[in-house]
């Protein structure tokens, strides 16, 4: 058993989804997951039909729970999409959701790779591998709060400008609006008539 | 807008306030001073149709409503050169000495609404918009037909003032022509038409209209009812768009050659007017404000949102929202709506009162710095502080991650939470465990070139399955040691790819980037090792086509790279006895 820098004994689970067809199509996740068991410090592997939906999301909690878990890995899509859905989810049981790692089996593997499971899944395996080896160096991490200044900019000073800068004021919000020409109004100043409803523009 | 510094919550920015050479708190717009003003210039309201003078009001509903003194057309700043408007204002509002104001505000949230430029027909000479008189554009039809326009709404051509019977249209002037750079639909363009011609129905009855078009896209509400009333009043609708425009000397009537793609006949059509309806481009601003705020844009050149479907007002950095035109083509309505939906999110955001941080800061160990400085100057948001001697320190609220430091830093002092060089090693290692030389190992940083090969994925586009991708938030965070441990493991090709130059979402960390690739070719040269097999590629959010092209790139370029240039690689780039200290803490990474 390999020890993380704070030299805590490192249990890391690994959930492989299916996303429906969405990978699994493409991807032989029964392998990856077979193959995730291999990996260093990998503890339990559980493989979902949709991980990011609640059952997918309360069987991580459960194993979180279960195996006592310190690292999990989930084998899903883009982090760009569910990053903030798996941190969420393990902060719900206590684990710190900078411990949560993602691999792109998804967006980076099976969508662009339909032709040829078997590179697909050597690929998916290798992304999985690396998103464990990642896991294992993660330590938790504190955001910050900071205070918002409560006053926004509206840059231009057209239709879009002045509407977002009405219903900001609306709102009971300073607003800033900035506008570079002489007047406010933009091009829409200029139409004579506006469709669909051929009232006057200004 | 001049400059834009901080974070979501918290921007500082710092506007010019044009001198305007009037003071707006006590100018009536009484006009006494355009009257005396003898100087005449082009009408840009009016589209260059009738003049304004040098003091003038942009329009008369003009907000604020006040005149205004173009210092550029004015006789000059002396006023003893002329001096009159002064001299007519009562209200002594004119002031030839104001100046440019900075103006500086915090503030939380920030609404970007730059809108559009109006695409300038002139590069299409086929449709002679320079030659020909009575060839006008879309715009100008507005001023033309409007009664607070030069001609008080009397339609008449400007060659000879009268008034024309026959008027042809011609659709996408500038849209939907990959041959000029201009691949998309203005979205506006095709209802814009059908209004005029409902309006010049309206006007007079007696006048013809025909428009030349690819499509008609009426596809908004009560759109499709506007289409066929347009037909009713007698409008004919002719798709195809014509090749030349000719011009009769003599009556100065226009003959339009198009073919009828219905008929698939040549058709010969006189006109006494023809209006070009013309497209929309992003606005010329859009560079600069992309700047200032570290913004993206998408291939036609508008700005790139966070998520297409999902987020579709918020801009990838956060605290930033779109409304309009500037994030792509679209009419009044849909620019009102998103107007609601981007000052919703702003507000949303201003009344929470506090926000929390992404934990991926940078961390100098003070035991560990060396006090070279070397830290600080490539730090894009100057957040970490040294002098000469000292130890560097970061000011975490300034810091925005992109781990330029990081992979600055020669002596292993520096941090980045979240993003640590063991955990990088670790995973190169991971990646390059079992057959190396068939991968091509990626760094993708995360704004641009990592959801660039998300974007391919989502457009299902397909490309070999060799590549391995590790993603930094910027490319700027790839260090030497990085790529090198990368090529130490067998790698065959790496290729670290980012924002594009001007583009990069850390404002230029970037630059460190290409500086950084450099300097490893050159010692890839060195150890003898084929300098192309590092690559460097720019790929933005927008590109999954280009993303997908680059990997099949990668993948020829895989396959020409021998197994004894890898075991040279591997062999030639051994980490030299100093950085003992690293090797030892990357044996403890293979655990």
């Amino acid at each position: 058993m390999d020890a993380d820098p704070k030299g805590e004994e490192l249990r890391v689970g690994v959930f492989v989804c299916d996303c429906g067809l969405n990978i699994a199509g493409a991807v032989d996740c029964q392998a990856v997951a077979d193959y995730a068991e291999t990996l260093p410090d990998v503890v339990c592997v559980v493989r979902n039909k949709y991980t990011c939906a609640d059952p997918g999301q309360n069987e991580i909690k459960r194993a979180i729970q279960e195996h006592k878990l310190n690292r999990v890995v989930v084998a899903a899509c883009t982090p760009l999409q569910h990053e903030p859905t798996f941190r969420a989810c393990v902060k719900d049981v206590g684990l710190n959701p900078y411990l949560m790692e993602m691999a792109n089996l998804r967006e980076h593997c099976s969508w662009v790779h339909p032709g040829d499971k078997e590179a697909a899944t050597r690929k998916a395996k290798d992304l999985v591998a690396s998103a464990v080896a990642r896991a294992r160096w993660l330590e938790p991490q504190e955001e910050t709060t900071v205070p918002v200044t409560k006053r926004a900019l509206v840059i231009g000073g057209g239709v879009a400008g002045m509407e977002a800068a009405l219903q900001l004021g609306d709102a009971g919000h300073q607003v800033v609006l900035v506008e570079k020409e002489a007047s406010i109004g933009g091009i829409m100043a200029q139409l004579d008539k506006t469709y669909p409803t051929m009232d006057c523009s200004i | 807008m001049e400059e834009v510094s901080g974070y979501i919550g918290n921007f500082t920015i710092t506007i010019r306030k044009k001198a305007r050479y009037v003071d707006t708190s006590v100018c009536n717009a009484c006009a006494e001073c355009a009257n005396v003003c003898p100087v005449l210039k082009p009408d840009e309201y009016q589209m260059g149709l009738s003049t304004r003078k040098a003091i003038y009001i942009p329009f008369p509903q003009a907000v604020p409503c006040s005149y205004i003194l173009n210092m550029d057309d004015c006789l000059g700043n002396n006023p003893i050169a002329c001096g009159k408007c002064a001299e007519a204002c009562e209200q002594d509002a004119i002031n030839y000495d104001d100046e440019d104001e900075l103006i500086k505000r915090e503030v939380g949230a920030v609404i970007v609404a730059i809108g559009l430029d109006v695409y300038d027909p002139t590069e299409m000479d086929e449709y002679g918009y320079t030659r020909y008189d009575n060839v006008i554009t879309s715009m100008e039809f507005e001023r033309l037909i409007c009664a607070g326009g030069p001609t008080e709404g009397h339609f008449v051509r400007p060659s000879d003032h009268e008034r024309p019977k026959r008027i042809g249209f011609i659709q996408c002037v500038g849209s939907r022509n990959p041959e000029i750079g201009r691949p998309y639909c203005s979205n506006i363009c095709c209802m814009n038409t059908i209004k005029d011609t409902l309006l010049l129905a309206d006007h007079y009855p007696d006048v013809q209209c025909s428009v030349f078009y690819q499509d008609i896209r009426a596809f908004g509400k009560s759109f499709e009812d506007m289409f066929q009333r347009s037909k009713e009043a007698g409008t004919r609708y002719i798709r195809g768009l014509p090749g030349d425009i000719e011009e009769d000397p003599e009556t100065r009537n226009l003959t339009l050659i198009a073919e009828n793609t219905t008929t698939g006949q040549i058709e010969r059509h006189e006109f006494d007017m023809i209006v070009l309806s013309v497209g929309v481009v992003p606005p010329k601003d859009l560079a600069k404000i992309s700047g200032l705020l570290t913004l993206s844009k998408t291939s036609d050149g508008f700005f790139m949102e966070s998520h297409p479907k999902l987020k579709p007002v918020d801009a990838p950095t956060r605290g930033i929202f779109f409304a309009g035109f500037c994030e792509a083509p679209k009419d009044i309505k849909d620019s009102v709506c998103q107007a609601g939906a981007a000052s919703s999110r702003a507000g949303a955001l201003l009344n929470k009162g506090q926000v929390q941080v992404e934990a991926i800061t940078s961390v100098i160990d003070a035991d560990a710095c060396r006090k070279c400085g070397a830290c600080a100057p490539v730090c894009p948001y100057s957040a970490i502080k040294w002098k000469k001697g000292e130890v560097a320190v970061v000011i975490e609220a300034a810091c925005a991650g992109c781990g330029n430091c990081g992979a600055a830093c020669n002596f292993d002092a520096i941090t980045m939470r979240h993003f640590t060089d063991a955990q990088y090693l670790a995973q190169i290692r991971a990646i390059l465990a079992e057959d190396p030389q068939d991968k091509v190992f990626v760094f993708a940083c995360n704004w641009c070139s990592y959801s660039g090969g998300d974007m391919a994925g989502i457009s299902r586009m397909t490309y070999p399955a060799s590549n391995r991708l590790v993603r930094t938030m910027c490319s700027a965070r790839v260090s030497e040691e990085m790529v090198l441990e990368a090529f130490r493991c067998g790698a065959p090709v790496v290729l670290v790819s980012g924002c594009h130059y001007a583009d990069c979402h850390y404002i230029n960390a970037n630059r460190q980037t290409v500086k950084r690739v450099q300097r490893l070719w050159n010692k890839l040269e060195k150890a003898g090792v084929r300098p192309e097999r590092l690559q460097l590629e720019w790929i933005s959010a927008a590109e999954g086509q280009k993303f997908a092209k680059v990997m099949g790139q990668m993948e020829e370029l895989r396959k020409t790279v021998t197994k004894e240039e890898i075991e040279h690689a591997m062999e030639a780039l051994k980490p030299k006895p100093r950085k003992a200290k690293k090797e030892k803490e990357a044996a403890a990474v293979t655990g």
